[in-house]
């Protein structure tokens, strides 16, 4: 050892010892955040130890096969089952994505408008309506899709399938036009509208006041300078909205349930009456199933919730890598 | 926090020795306004500025000659940053501001009805205390922004682009990495790079509010030099707490004064004789670090 080494110290460890108040808040909090991983945790072993049994018989074809058919004897046991979710998962990720589409931009256009337009008094009604629009009853949603809506889509999805009908998405061979998934979308989108605006505004409202002053005094009018300052701070915020909202629209059970006509059949037609989702397929079987079928509604929720873990992950994912350029 | 600290402390050492200001304010050369035929001449007009209810501003009237520079001195809260806030209509972004009187650019009204605001501050540019560059876009693009915020069309964009950083005494730094991200400069730089942001749409006044409170001696003294260069070609209004600033670069210098009442201009004149024979009692005792 030189010298030198000698004289240079080692970084010293250095320790804290908190006061008794301090591990007590400590442990409180600790207790309060792992106990919302032990629930979720507790959830998805529940519904993979019940849901067993189908996905090994299953396999893959869980996912892949789109039938969904059971028959017992009349002592009840079952002869023979076939349990398909692949005409549900497409009819989720169709609806979730049509009402995303859907509500994306009236979002958007919303936050920017409470932001920068809207006068103080009208902003305040707003915002306090949109987010009582958040806590609304999904069932009401749903009744009034079904009744007032519907009869009032059928005439927009008309002229989609007549004007835009070469692009595959709206052909259809057979006009039925009720019950489709675009009216499911229709109404996911009101019903998340609520949380992609509130998620925006309060980004956008985020938007730094120097660099808006920056864009004011280089002669930029307000659309410019929202679109060079405003758009740039707030697009991961804005993607991590429309994720959320995703995520709710994958999970929504009764609205979808009331208005869409649930049929086993993998339907992409977006306009065509036929369709479904896996949540509204567990309240559709599951009031008269048998005690091997709730096996299976099981394994169908362990698979939903695998699904909106995903598209959460890439939510995070998507802010986290989009999120740097912006600020 | 320590440059506010830091201006303290040199309008403390003005204190001591009160006749150097006078002598850094005679030794750059003295300029006769309207004897170069460039700019536009600005002028105010009895105006006033309000926030609410609170009258801040009151009354000032001044002409500044193109080709000028003139700087506003004054203690904090004497309306200096709102009157020149008026001058390009920034003021009216805050809600509940009010004004009266009139901002005169080349004889026209800024805020005669039917004008289109844009254009006011595209002839009448901003620099501010802190420095914002556009964290999104690169250097280059932070510079010729203006263009694409105000929709102008330019045939040469490269020629501007480095024109304007040449004229904000940057390009020589940044020219290998143009496109860099603005926050990748140094604090000093990203105010140039501002300022080569605010030349880029050609503007005839520039307005600057405090732009090296934020920043060391060292790019303070690069920004007064550019200061200088630049008025030679438009007219300059620097609002400044740092009186040696003042002296340094400005042709011209207004002390703003409150009472506790609305701010009011006590004082305009040559900036060597602000601060070597000023008329007001008041002006002295602020320029001679006897008060303020």
């Amino acid at each position: 050892m030189s010298v030198q080494e000698l004289l240079i110290p080692k970084p010293r460890e250095i320790t804290t010892e908190p006061r008794f108040s301090d591990k007590v808040f400590r442990g409180v909090v600790t207790t309060g955040g792992l106990s919302s991983l032990l629930l979720l945790g507790l959830i998805a072993l529940f519904l993979g130890y019940r849901g067993f049994e189908v996905l090994r018989q299953e396999g893959i074809g869980f996912i892949t096969h789109a039938d969904w058919s059971i028959s017992t004897d009349d002592a009840g046991n079952v002869l023979e089952s076939h349990f398909g979710l692949a005409a549900m998962l497409v009819g989720t990720i169709l609806c979730s994505l049509i009402a995303v589409a859907i509500a994306l931009p009236i979002s958007v256009f919303c936050a920017l408008f409470l932001n920068f337009y809207a006068p103080g008094w009208l902003k305040k009604i707003m915002v306090t309506i949109i987010d009582m629009m958040a806590a609304f009853p999904s069932i009401l949603f749903g009744i009034w899709g079904f009744l007032v809506l519907m009869p009032s889509v059928e005439y927009w999805a008309k002229l989609l399938h007549k004007y835009l009908g070469f692009m595959p998405f709206f052909k259809m061979q057979v006009p039925f036009y009720t019950r489709s998934p675009f009216v499911a979308g229709v109404v996911l989108a009101i019903m998340i509208i609520p949380i992609i605006t509130s998620v925006s505004r309060e980004i956008f409202s985020q938007a730094p006041l120097d660099r808006i002053q920056a864009a004011y005094a280089l002669g930029a009018t307000r659309w410019a300078m929202i679109k060079a300052v405003v758009i740039p701070h707030g697009r991961s915020g804005v993607i991590g909205g429309a994720m959320l909202g995703l995520g709710r629209a994958m999970g929504e059970t009764v609205a979808v349930f009331t208005v869409l006509n649930i049929v086993f059949q993998i339907n992409w037609q977006m306009l065509l009456g036929a369709g479904g989702n896996v949540a509204s397929l567990i309240i559709l079987k599951f009031g008269d199933a048998s005690p091997y079928e709730i096996k299976a509604l099981m394994a169908a929720g362990l698979v939903l919730f695998a699904m909106t873990l995903i598209v959460n992950a890439l939510a995070n994912l998507i802010v986290r890598t989009t999120g740097k350029s912006g600020r | 926090m320590t440059t506010s600290h830091e201006s303290e402390k040199e309008t403390m050492d003005t204190s001591v020795k009160p006749s150097s200001l006078a002598d850094v304010a005679q030794a750059k050369p003295t300029k006769v306004p309207g004897t170069r035929a460039l700019g536009t001449g600005l002028e105010t007009r009895g105006v006033h500025a309000w926030f609410g209810k609170h009258h801040a501003l009151s009354n000032i009237s001044l002409d500044f000659a193109a080709g000028t520079v003139t700087a506003l001195i004054g203690p904090s809260g004497c309306g200096k940053s709102t009157f020149i806030r008026t001058i390009n209509r920034m003021h009216e972004f805050i809600p509940t501001a009010a004004m009266a009187g009139e901002v005169l650019l080349d004889g026209k009204d800024v805020y005669a009805p039917g004008t289109d605001v844009t254009k006011i501050r595209l002839q009448i540019g901003m620099v501010f205390q802190k420095p914002n560059p556009f964290p999104s876009m690169t250097i280059g693009e932070n510079v010729l922004s203006g263009l694409k915020l105000a929709q102008i069309k330019v045939d040469n964009k490269d020629d501007l682009l480095e024109e304007s950083l040449e004229r904000a005494g940057l390009w020589s730094e940044v020219k290998d990495r143009l496109g860099a991200h603005g926050g990748s400069l140094s604090g000093g730089q990203q105010q140039r790079l501002c300022i080569a942001r605010a030349l880029a749409v050609r503007p005839q006044v520039l307005l600057m509010d405090e732009p090296c409170s934020a920043l060391d001696p060292g790019s303070t003294l690069r920004i007064e030099v550019t200061i200088r260069h630049l008025s030679d070609t438009m007219t300059i209004i620097i609002v400044t707490h740092n009186m040696q600033q003042a002296a340094r670069v400005s042709d011209y210098t207004a002390f703003f004064l409150s009472d506790g009442g609305p701010g009011q201009m006590i004082e305009v004149a040559p900036t060597s004789e602000i601060f070597s024979r000023p008329q007001d009692q008041r002006t002295e005792n602020y320029v001679t670090g006897r008060f303020g």
